[in-house]
């Protein structure tokens, strides 16, 4: 199973084994990991699981589709070149090893 | 002196966002969250959704798993219809005989399905869908259907018939108005979702009622129009809209009318209570007047506003409304309140699948309906946060840009 590392914005990190097919969001809200919000349950409606990639690995994660791009505006904190919703970072076997940043808030 | 007390009825989507926004913001009392539902709160959108089309699992729809309510102290109390509200002695009577004080009461109590009240109706294989327990029987019965009649063309009639179309199963839907959906979305977008459920093969009477559901043995077989045409039918879904759950209130005393009337900051007519989400009847600067408002935005943030003044941070409700619809492959997103405008324009071409419809009020934008166009609904809800100062001219232009418009506003 992919792991994915959670940095806190205090630098506090959990590690998750994220199923293949399960998407970064959903893995933080099943194992609790505080700081993802997802309003929207997945559906690309709100940007509350936004999250930094990590800058060396956003080569290794899937393209942003326009939806996402637009609702990325949405973002409560900063938008930088890294930020991705966290609904649309499904595992793959490609993923394994990604390291996310949590933004300072959702909302 | 003991820690406060906030009781919240209702653990749907606004109900336990009141509860986990009341521990983000620092509240330091006891939360008790009380549900009548016998399982952890869950999203109801995906229930009409991916979750009856069998693409999501029961695990993909809880809101938090359990040891979330623990660990951020919310006393979960599911399985609990609450019987009375005692406002005197600030005490809530559960089914179970149990009373409990509380010094703040939120009432998040949604809402339930109308009943369809014409002959038939209680036949075996006649369904709604409102809760987890609905959508597992009907996603049981879909899998054994063949002909299904989808009664009332709102968004949870249409969101099943194209689930329902693509399961294979004939479909016909019978709207007793002649516009689909169309309490809710301006004239062209209605048109559009009729003519792409007809493409998808659903068969759609519009202007027809139901004067009968037909049954034999106990199960239904079919359905009888206003117009006496008899459509066969071994599954029959109900969707003719919802009834707040306002009984509570009104018995506790409370300003009941279509739903449980609060002021801007959610307040009852008794400031120990408020309401929220599906249930509450508030004044909205986005329409003319009150509107009730189903939906996850509706709920959450309200539920964040509530969570906020009782942790010592007062406002009075002034959110965005915003919504979406999937439907096949198309996904409709409104920004704003369409209610009532007096001018529409298009902006892109329905002949395309993506297009947007921009509806105007005395000149002002008031809202957006998007059909695979998320861009355009993105810069709808930035505008409707301010002034929008889009003219119709300008909307319909597509060689205007709208996010260097909204930019301009947004740095004014």
């Amino acid at each position: 199973m992919p792991k994915v590392t959670y940095v806190h914005p205090d630098g506090a990190r959990e590690v998750l084994d994220v199923p293949l097919g399960t998407s970064v969001m959903r893995a933080a809200i099943v194992n609790g990991v505080d700081g993802i919000v997802a309003e929207c349950g997945g559906e690309m409606m709100c940007a509350t699981c936004h999250v930094y990639v990590e800058p060396d690995q956003l080569n290794r994660t899937p393209p942003q589709s326009d939806d996402e791009k637009a609702m990325l505006e949405f973002t409560a904190s900063e938008r930088k070149p890294n930020s991705r919703l966290s609904c649309q970072l499904v595992a793959t076997p490609e993923l394994d090893g990604l390291v996310v940043y949590l933004p300072e808030t959702q909302v | 002196m003991q820690a406060p007390v906030v009781a919240i009825i209702g653990a749907g989507q606004a109900g336990f966002q009141a509860a986990a926004s009341l521990r983000d913001a620092g509240f330091t009392g006891r939360v008790v969250l009380v549900g009548d539902e016998p399982v952890l709160p869950y999203q109801r959108p995906p229930l009409s959704k991916s979750y009856l089309a069998g693409q999501s699992g029961v695990d993909d729809l809880w809101l938090r798993p359990a040891e979330f309510y623990a660990r951020r102290q919310i006393d979960l109390v599911y399985g609990e219809p609450v019987t009375a509200i005692d406002r005197d002695r600030r005490l809530l009577c559960l089914a179970s005989g149990i009373e409990f004080a509380w010094d703040h009461l939120v009432l998040a109590t949604g809402a339930r399905y109308r009943a369809l009240p014409v002959p038939g109706a209680e036949l075996d294989g006649v369904l709604a869908l409102r809760t987890l327990a609905d959508a597992d029987a009907l996603r049981q019965r879909l899998n054994e259907a063949s002909e299904v009649v989808v009664v009332g063309a709102g968004f949870i009639g249409l969101e099943f018939a194209a689930v329902a179309i693509a399961c294979g199963a004939r479909v016909h839907i019978v709207e007793i108005t002649h516009h689909p959906m169309g309490r809710v979305v301006s004239a062209p977008v209605s048109r559009f979702f009729t003519e792409a459920h007809t493409d998808w093969g659903a068969e759609i009477a519009l202007g027809t009622g139901v004067a009968q559901i037909l049954g034999a043995g106990g199960r239904v077989i079919g359905v009888e129009t206003s117009n006496g045409r008899r459509i066969s039918a071994d599954l029959v879904l109900i969707c003719v809209g919802v009834i707040p759950n306002a009984e509570l209130a009104r018995d506790a005393g409370l300003q009941v009318d279509n739903g449980i009337v609060v002021d801007e900051c959610l307040l009852t007519s008794d400031p120990a209570i408020s309401a929220i989400g599906d249930c509450a009847n508030f004044p909205t600067p986005f329409a003319a007047g009150r509107v009730r408002l189903e939906s996850v935005q509706n709920a959450v943030d309200q539920g964040r506003c509530v969570a906020d003044r009782l942790a010592g941070r007062p406002g009075a409700y002034q959110k965005v409304p915003w919504f979406w619809s999937d439907q096949g492959d198309l996904k409709l997103q409104i920004a704003g309140i369409t209610t009532g405008h007096d001018t529409s324009v298009l902006r892109g071409d329905p002949a395309d699948r993506k297009f947007s419809v921009f509806c105007f009020r005395g000149g002002r934008l008031i809202g957006v309906e998007s059909v695979n166009r998320t861009a355009d609904h993105v810069v709808a809800r930035r505008l409707l946060a301010g002034d929008p100062g889009l003219s119709p001219e300008q909307a319909a232009d597509e060689g205007y840009d709208l996010q260097a418009h909204a930019r301009r506003l947004s740095g004014r």
